[in-house]
């Protein structure tokens, strides 16, 4: 494999009608962080020479159905699938986490808040590993602090399956209180098990509710989210921890 | 031909919404009911007068799309309005 240090790399924002996050990502890793990001329309069906795909928040297809239901079946949605089986990472933010799950790429669903109430505000978020793709840059069970804005964040999976999840170490990010604890008290929509982010087993596919992007830009605060672009970016550059470098990349 | 694909919960999944609405109905004095499920009626009109490609393929677009097997079940009805 290619060292390749320092190369910017090529991030697809894809962009659904009622996407509202996209430009926040793009500006989150194409201005903040310096990389190359475009916004890919959903009916395209060319992903190129792209080394990341992030499907952002907001609420594509007005939500209705069920959230991320009908963006599922947009044209670009065959690229990315067969972009995430041959390895290339994909990360969904909000919306783009339930896309994911409707997809198949991810287990689970996401439903409606347990509280009923479409909810905006900060979280705390621990940690639970830092040895993949998009956490390798944050401590192991260090805590993070950034927002929700949701009404459907409820995780959810049948319990066999959701013994499956925890037993592989895929949940990757979970609601907790200042001190890393994951009570329920610090779970802000019912989510089982505190569950706010997960990879799938292959580890190429991260599906988050929390915000990063909107974290990133230090004029907003302490850039906590900053984390999850810069592991992918190290992740693909190979800067660290090469042995972990996905197999698409170098080419 | 028109169907009705009536969308439930399955009986594991917690109903927030059910929840509220039962609880409005006990503080108005309905305390004769006790639980409350909300599902989704979804009417389609279909361009075919045979009942049983029209169901094969509503079952289809209804696994499909309409619903998340995960969490929800549903039923279809068939109405055929050549007699309207």
């Amino acid at each position: 494999m290619t060292r390749v240090t320092d190369r910017v790399t090529r991030w697809g924002v894809v962009v659904f009608p009622g996407s509202n996050c996209d430009k926040d990502a793009l500006d989150a890793v194409g201005r903040i962080l310096g990389q190359q990001a475009r916004a890919i329309w959903h009916r395209t069906q060319q992903l190129d020479d792209l080394d990341v795909v992030l499907l952002p928040g907001g609420f594509s297809h007005g939500d209705y159905l069920r959230a991320g239901a009908i963006a599922r079946f947009a044209p670009v949605m065959d690229k990315v699938i067969d972009f995430a089986r041959n390895g290339g990472l994909v990360i969904g933010i909000c919306n783009g986490f339930q896309v994911l799950t409707e997809t198949g790429l991810l287990p689970g669903a996401l439903m409606r808040n347990a509280g009923l109430r479409f909810i905006c505000r900060e979280v705390s978020l621990r940690v639970e590993r830092n040895d993949t793709f998009f956490t390798r840059r944050y401590r192991d069970r260090q805590v993070i602090n950034i927002p929700i804005a949701h009404n459907e964040g409820s995780f959810y999976l049948p319990p066999d399956q959701l013994q499956e999840l925890e037993a592989n170490r895929q949940v990757v990010f979970r609601y907790c209180d200042a001190d890393g604890n994951a009570t329920p008290e610090a779970n802000p929509n019912g989510s089982l098990n505190n569950i706010a982010g997960i990879i799938n087993r292959e580890g190429n596919v991260l599906g988050m509710m929390p915000h990063p992007e909107r974290r990133t830009d230090p004029i907003l605060g302490v850039p906590d989210g900053a984390g999850v672009f810069r592991s992918i970016i190290n992740s693909i550059t190979g800067n660290r921890l090469e042995s972990v470098t996905p197999g698409r990349f170098g080419r | 031909m028109r169907a009705r694909v009536s969308v439930r919960l399955k009986p594991a999944i917690l109903d927030p919404q059910g929840k509220t609405v039962l609880h409005a109905l006990q503080q108005l004095g309905y305390n004769e009911v006790n639980s409350v499920r909300i599902g989704k009626l979804i009417e389609l009109e279909l361009n075919s007068s045979d009942a049983d490609s029209a169901k094969t393929q509503v079952e289809e677009l209804s696994r499909k799309l309409l619903t998340n097997p995960l969490m929800e079940t549903f039923d279809i009805e068939l109405v055929d309005d050549e007699g309207d």
